[in-house]
Formats: C-alpha cells, sequence, structure tokens
C-alpha cells in the first residue's frame, strides 16, 4: 500500500475523468458556462439546449430570455457585453439563418459572442427540410466572421466548449460550437416521421 | 463628349424622386423630434443610451450632449436596437437604459416587445420616434402612417407602462414616466418628418464598443 503501483500518476486524472462522466454532457455545458461567469442565456427553444434552458430558467442568478427570433439574441449579447456581463445565445442550425444581419454588428464592433448550435440538416437527419439551413450553417457563420468548431462525441464537449470560451472571452472573438446531429443523437429526437 | 454623355443618360432616366420632398411628406407627427428626444431623456449624464439606426442615434447623441461614451450609436444593424438595450438593462440593473429608435425599425423586429415585455425591466425605457416614414431611405410611408399602432403592439406584448405623445405639452408627464415606471416603459413621440439634425461622431463600432465598456466600468466604481 505505501508503495503506489507504477503509472499511478494518471490516477487522478482517471478519477476526474469518471466523474465528469457521471455528469452527462448537457449538464456539463450549463456547469462551464456558469463557471466562465455568464449570466444571460438568451434562447429559441430546440431540444438540444433543453437542460440549459430548463436550468437557466430555475438559476435565480441568471436572465433566462426567451427570444423571438435567434437575431434578437445576437444584439442581446452585444447589449450585455456593454453592461459588462457575460451572455450566450442556444440556438438551432435553422436560427442561423435568422442572425445573419444582426452579426454584422458583432462583427464590425468586435464584441466577444458565443453561440451554442444544436445541429439538424446532418448526420443521420430525417426530415428533408432541416437540410438546406443545416448544409449552410458552417458557411454562413464563417462568412459573417464567425469561427466554428465542432463536438462530435461527448467526451469533447468539455474541451471544446472550453477552447470556445476562452476564445471568445479571452481573445473578443466571435464563435459558435455546433452541438452536432451525431453528439445529440437519435435519443434526443423523435424518430423522423 | 463627357456633356453629351450626361445630357443623354439624364434624357434616358425615369423621372422617379428618390427623396419624397418635404413639402410632400404628411404625418400626423408635429413634435420636433430633437426637442421631443431631449425633452423624453430628461439628465443624461448618468443613464445609458443606445442609440438605433439612422435620424434616431444622432437624436440620441443630441440629447445626451454629443458623440459621448455612454451613447452607442448604431449606423446600421437595424432592428437591433430594443434587443441590445435589453442585454445592457440586465447586465446593469441599477442604471437606466434608453433606446431611441425609429418606428422603422422598431418594425423590424416588433417581436423584440415580446421578449422584452416577458422580463418586463424596470431600468429600460423605449423611445420610439415616428415620424410615419421610413425617412433614411428617402421618406417612404411605414406602417404607423396606414393604421399600425406602435402603443397597442407594446401593450400587447406585456408593455404596461406605455404612452402616445404627440403634443408638447404631454412630453414632461411621458417623460416621468420613463424613468418612475415599476416595469418597463415605451413611449411613441409623433415626429413631423423632417431631416434629422446630424451629430458628428465616430463611425467605428469597435471603438465606440471600447469606449463605452470602459466608462460603464469606471462608473460603477
Ligand atoms: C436590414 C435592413 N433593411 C433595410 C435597410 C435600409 N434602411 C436603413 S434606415 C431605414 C429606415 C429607418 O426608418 P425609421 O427607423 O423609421 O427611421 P427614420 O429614418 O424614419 O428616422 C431602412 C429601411 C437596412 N439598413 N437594413
Amino acid at each position: 500500500m505505501a508503495k503506489k503501483p507504477a503509472g499511478s500518476k494518471v490516477a487522478p486524472a482517471r478519477t476526474a475523468k469518471r466523474a465528469s462522466a457521471a455528469e452527462d454532457w448537457p449538464n456539463t455545458v450549463y456547469r462551464l458556462l456558469r463557471e466562465g461567469g455568464v449570466t444571460q442565456f438568451a434562447y429559441v427553444p430546440d431540444a438540444g439546449h433543453s437542460v440549459c434552458i430548463s436550468r437557466s430558467l430555475a438559476d435565480p442568478d441568471v436572465q433566462s430570455v426567451a427570444l423571438t427570433t435567434e437575431e434578437e439574441g445576437v444584439a442581446l449579447v452585444c447589449g450585455a457585453h456593454l453592461g459588462g456581463a457575460k451572455a450566450v445565445l442556444l440556438m438551432q442550425s435553422s436560427g442561423v439563418g435568422n442572425t445573419i444581419n444582426l452579426l454584422s454588428l458583432a462583427e464590425f464592433g468586435r464584441f466577444p459572442f458565443l453561440t451554442l448550435v444544436s445541429m439538424r440538416g446532418e448526420f443521420g437527419e430525417g426530415n428533408p427540410w432541416q437540410y438546406a439551413m443545416g448544409q449552410a450553417v458552417t458557411k454562413v457563420l464563417e462568412a459573417m466572421g464567425v469561427q466554428v468548431l465542432r463536438a462530435e462525441k461527448p467526451e469533447e464537449v468539455e474541451e471544446v466548449l472550453r477552447a470556445a470560451m476562452t476564445m471568445t472571452w479571452q481573445s473578443g472573438m466571435r464563435v459558435a460550437v455546433l452541438l452536432t446531429q451525431r453528439l445529440l443523437g437519435a435519443k434526443v429526437f423523435a424518430p423522423a416521421t | 463628349m463627357a456633356k453629351t454623355t450626361t445630357k443623354s443618360a439624364a434624357k434616358a432616366a425615369p423621372k422617379t424622386k428618390t427623396v419624397t420632398p418635404v413639402s410632400e411628406r404628411k404625418s400626423s407627427g408635429h413634435l420636433d423630434r430633437r426637442q421631443a428626444t431631449i425633452r423624453l431623456l430628461g439628465k443624461t449624464d448618468d443613464v445609458l443610451i443606445i442609440g438605433g439606426i439612422a435620424g434616431a442615434k444622432d437624436d440620441a447623441m443630441g440629447a445626451a450632449g454629443g458623440d459621448v461614451a455612454h451613447c452607442y450609436a448604431l449606423g446600421g444593424a437595424m432592428g437591433a436596437a430594443c434587443a441590445m438595450g435589453l442585454g445592457l438593462a440586465l447586465a446593469q440593473p441599477t442604471r437606466r437604459v434608453f433606446v431611441v429608435t425609429g418606428e422603422g425599425e422598431l418594425l423590424m423586429n416588433s417581436g423584440t416587445l415580446a421578449t422584452i415585455g416577458v422580463l418586463n425591466p424596470p431600468n429600460l425605457s423605449i423611445v420610439v420616434l415616428d415620424n410615419e416614414y421610413y425617412g433614411e431611405t428617402g421618406y417612404q410611408p411605414s406602417h404607423t402612417a396606414r393604421g399600425v399602432d406602435l402603443v397597442k403592439i407594446a401593450e400587447g406584448s406585456g408593455i404596461k407602462a406605455t404612452r402616445m405623445v404627440t403634443k408638447e405639452s404631454e412630453l414632461d408627464d411621458a417623460a416621468r414616466m420613463l424613468r418612475q415606471s415599476n416595469g418597463t416603459s415605451f413611449v411613441v413621440a409623433k415626429v413631423a418628418p423632417t431631416d434629422p439634425e446630424r451629430v458628428p461622431h465616430s463611425r467605428d463600432g469597435n471603438w465606440q464598443r471600447q469606449r463605452f465598456v470602459r466608462t460603464v466600468a469606471a462608473w460603477k466604481k
């Protein structure tokens, strides 16, 4: 017992990994955003964001802002920054199309801007209406100066989100994290009809 | 040669006016837009202001005493002003936040009134300068010239402190409501369709942002 077996140095990391694996990735997302100082959660609902939305509604220390269109969310995030607060925009891939012109505010004003996009219209999509916008998401965001990161597996969500948060609030970039359809999986959505 | 080209081009051009002349602009509004804004906002040295696209940003700056740090003047991003004001008001709950916007801009995202109505932050005050025209683009009549009532839209969106101002004698009362209501307040000022007096200002949105953020952070201390 006195002598730890070889390789024990990695044990704490393994324990940490197991602990975070016990927390499902949507709760990890909420925890990381809160630890990062986000106090405004703005969204047009999507199943892929349901945990963040319900937790923000239940959290007395944050503002949970239900938008009528994603475009408002871009302006809201910029306004929050003017007042010294951090905000995040949660939207479905279809909503990216609604944000385009107001992304010019974020880009021209060099506002730090973070959005999490739950993807449709890609891996395994059974609703053909989702493909046109889903397939345009990366091109549209990049055309407006937003850097795009993808999370494909539950175990990489934390790393990708941490990177995005650093890019946004340390470097002042405009950043989107795509929560891909492969990550969201068939469990989140009802079978396509 | 050059003269001939110009002449023939002028002949070929259709005789349409790109700007409706002042004499042909008809609006139910009579208030002077700058004076109305000054009286509705009142003392501005300790408030935060978002000035919307077109003339609204000039009137906002005019009321704030010029191109000041605590007034963010939008030269584009039509439809952003109210939502930007909401984010700012939620971030700075102890400060008064004014949004000054044109009715054309407001109509682009009238859903934002519903977003605001649900949260109802008492420190958010919205002033709509309604000249019943899309002035900036040459004075094409807007929806409010044709029966659309923004006060009713705001009320239907859950904003309780609302007012339509058509006369100078109503300005002081509206200004009081903008400062004292216990929820978000919303005033539509029916202004004359005259060209807004421009205010010289920085048009660098990034510089404006940094100046605003630094100033607000210093105020807190
Ligand atoms: C998305 C978008 N559509 C159209 C325009 C063109 N545009 C610039 S200002 C403006 C009208 C603004 O009207 P209003 O808010 O009533 O202000 P006014 O000029 O009458 O004071 C329009 C349509 C634009 N800038 N952006």
